[in-house]
């Protein structure tokens, strides 16, 4: 199952996703991270600027990813009980 | 209401500035966030799922219009418009910004506010009585022992750093709003056979992981001594509570495994060393902060009556209104759980005008409730049909109160970190399901408590039907348990059957209401009296067989 890159802004605590060089709001953005993935999380936890660095799994469906987890399934898109405030990459309904 | 003085001030407006430097390093990455976490929970800030979430203390549920007017401003300003009530009768934003912290600090100890003891190995905010104060049946308002017992815990520095959390609730009257024997210490205000005021002591009580009832350490304390009694608990707890294992830490672990009798005698033996010391308040200091809480200037020729006429507003009053001490007074429950809503919500439009209303109508009082809904204490019977009239149209005035939609509901996986599944989609499900008030009234009273991990927030072992979100190979699943109470018949609901899909907790919660509508005695026996009339089994069978 392939796996993306997450953690939380430091300064706003906003939901990250790695795009492959910089940090996006949105899922869709991110990429697929091979084995160079746990020396990338390392990094990221030494630099103290993204709060819980971590790989998940991820489903590759149209037009982006959806997680294997309910609850990363909630992270990437919000509260399932908050439509209104549903990041675009997907819809609460998949939550 | 009590008004800080120039200490409780100086207290906040210091550590403020404290918590306000320490946010400024992790910024500037002069600290690491393993040693900036235990900083910002002590001062009620936690990483969430979505965003930073900020609880804000309200003591023992008691805020003013100025108050609550100031929450809807920091829902406006640094969240997205809206804040949730919860289960420890304070509020929590979901979308806080750290970059943004120190001013909402500063904003929040304009009005005599903060957020710390929130969150932490301490003596959280101090929980009472939504009625102190109105309450016929009480001896007296539990508020300045809950005002004395948080001035004595603020920064406790002894009590800082104990084994666990550690949840204080005070009431004074036999009927318990404030779930008393489900904290760590629950005081409840008496008189002794010569007619003084002392409290009887529950200590060990919790729900979450072990849920305990909590059993009498003393019968009878004075109440000019219960601060070196409760000081002589903590110290018992935090000198043998245990600190290897975060699951066994809580006060109830020990009691439990020193038996309650050794647990007294080592209380009563520190006691007896700490109570010469002096520790508790002179009697000018009682007489200070009981002088804050004065008996509202009522209208003696209110009139006692009201008119009925209009059935929206008389079932409201049925449903919502309770009984005031005072003749021409009630005292009102607002709904946070309208139909469609999330329980305990309130935008910040809502928060305004709940502040507006309590000013002109309510003696500037508003409270909270663990149940998630708000009270105006004080209310003349003549104003209540203008203020059900204003509620109504702020989506406020669902008459609901007790019934099957008023469903306790943690924020659950929808927001939290420790969440297992989601509580909220339950909850809202469960109330759709039994939508038409006509069909509520008839059933009664009926507390579902829902919970989205373990830990339960959403109190599921007090429900006389609570639900338990738990992880099955990662995805949620629901456990039905049955028969809790956490009113003066405490009691813990206990586990039916294997659990259900979101789907299946609802249906099986159906089965159950409509099993107990054929077998109760008659309207005025409650679920949970059926319950306990005819055992586990039949509702078992209602809804696996």
């Amino acid at each position: 199952m392939p796996r993306i890159l997450t953690g939380n802004r430091l300064e706003t605590g906003d939901v990250l996703w790695w795009n492959g060089s910089d940090w996006s709001r949105h899922i869709r953005d991110a990429v697929a991270i091979g084995e160079e993935g746990e020396a990338l999380v390392a990094e990221l936890v030494a630099a103290e600027r993204i709060n819980d660095p971590v790989l998940i799994e991820v489903e590759a469906v149209a037009d982006g990813w959806l997680p294997k987890t309910t609850r990363e399934r909630v992270r990437a898109i919000g509260p399932s009980v908050r439509p209104d405030f549903a990041l675009p990459s997907l819809t609460v309904d998949v939550i | 209401m009590y008004r800080y003085d120039q200490y409780d001030q100086a207290i906040v407006d210091a550590r403020v500035a404290e918590f306000k430097e320490q946010v400024g390093r992790r910024m500037r990455n002069e600290i690491t966030e393993d040693q900036f976490k235990p900083l910002r929970l002590m001062n009620g800030l936690y990483l969430q799922l979505h965003a930073y979430m900020l609880r804000v203390a309200i003591p023992y549920g008691t805020l003013s219009g100025t108050q609550m007017r100031m929450l809807a401003h920091i829902a406006r300003k640094y969240d997205r418009d809206y804040g949730h009530f919860t289960t420890r009768q304070n509020i929590q934003y979901n979308w806080i910004k750290l970059e943004q912290f120190a001013d909402l600090l500063d904003d929040l100890s304009k009005v005599e506010m903060h957020a710390f003891q929130t969150s932490g190995n301490c003596i959280r905010n101090i929980s009472s009585d939504q009625f102190a104060g109105a309450a016929a049946d009480e001896l007296a308002d539990p508020r300045p022992y809950a005002e004395l017992l948080r001035q004595w815990s603020t920064l406790h520095p002894e009590f800082s750093f104990l084994p666990r959390k550690f949840k204080i609730a005070v009431i004074a009257s036999d009927t318990d709003r404030a779930a008393i024997q489900l904290h760590d210490i629950g005081l409840q205000l008496i008189k002794n056979e010569a007619g003084d005021l002392g409290f009887r002591v529950y200590v060990g009580g919790g729900m979450g992981r072990t849920p305990v009832i909590g059993s009498i350490v003393r019968e009878f304390i004075p109440v000019g001594q219960f601060l070196s009694y409760s000081e002589a608990i903590l110290r018992v707890y935090n000198r043998y509570g245990r600190r290897d294992n975060i699951y066994k830490a809580r006060i109830k672990i020990l009691v439990n495994e020193l038996g309650i009798a050794e647990f007294t005698r080592q209380v009563e033996a520190e006691w007896a060393l700490l109570e010469p010391l002096g520790l508790d308040a002179p009697q000018a200091e009682y007489a200070r902060i009981i002088a804050q809480f004065p008996e509202p200037a009522y209208d003696l020729a209110a009139p006692d009556t009201l008119d009925l006429s209009d059935p929206d507003f008389a079932v409201w009053v049925k449903q919502n209104v309770h009984a005031h001490k005072q003749p021409g007074y009630a005292i009102a429950t607002i709904s946070l759980k309208p139909k469609g809503g999330i329980p305990g919500d309130a935008s910040s439009a809502q928060m305004d005008l709940i502040a507006d209303l309590a000013e002109k109508y309510a003696q500037d009082e508003i409270r909270v409730t663990h149940s998630q809904n708000l009270v105006l204490a004080h209310v003349r019977k003549a104003d209540l049909y203008a203020l059900w009239s204003a509620l109504a149209e702020a989506d406020l005035a669902t008459p609901n109160l007790d019934l099957v939609s008023d469903i306790i509901a943690c924020p659950g996986m929808d927001y939290c970190t420790l969440a297992n599944a989601r509580s909220i989609p339950i909850a809202q499900k469960i109330a759709a399901k039994f939508e038409d008030l006509e069909t509520q009234r008839d059933i009664g009273e009926l507390k579902i408590k829902v919970s989205g991990c373990i830990n339960g927030c959403g109190h599921h072992h007090a429900g006389h039907i609570g639900i338990l979100g738990v992880d099955k190979k990662g995805e949620e699943s629901y456990q039905l348990l049955l028969g809790g109470s956490g009113a003066e018949d405490t009691s813990l609901a206990k586990i039916l059957g294997p659990g259900f899909d979101e789907n299946g907790i609802v249906d099986a919660v159906d089965k159950l209401v409509a099993f107990y509508r054929t077998v109760r005695t008659g309207p005025s026996e409650r679920f949970l009296d059926t319950y306990r009339r005819l055992g586990a089994a039949p509702f078992k069978e209602a809804v696996y067989a």
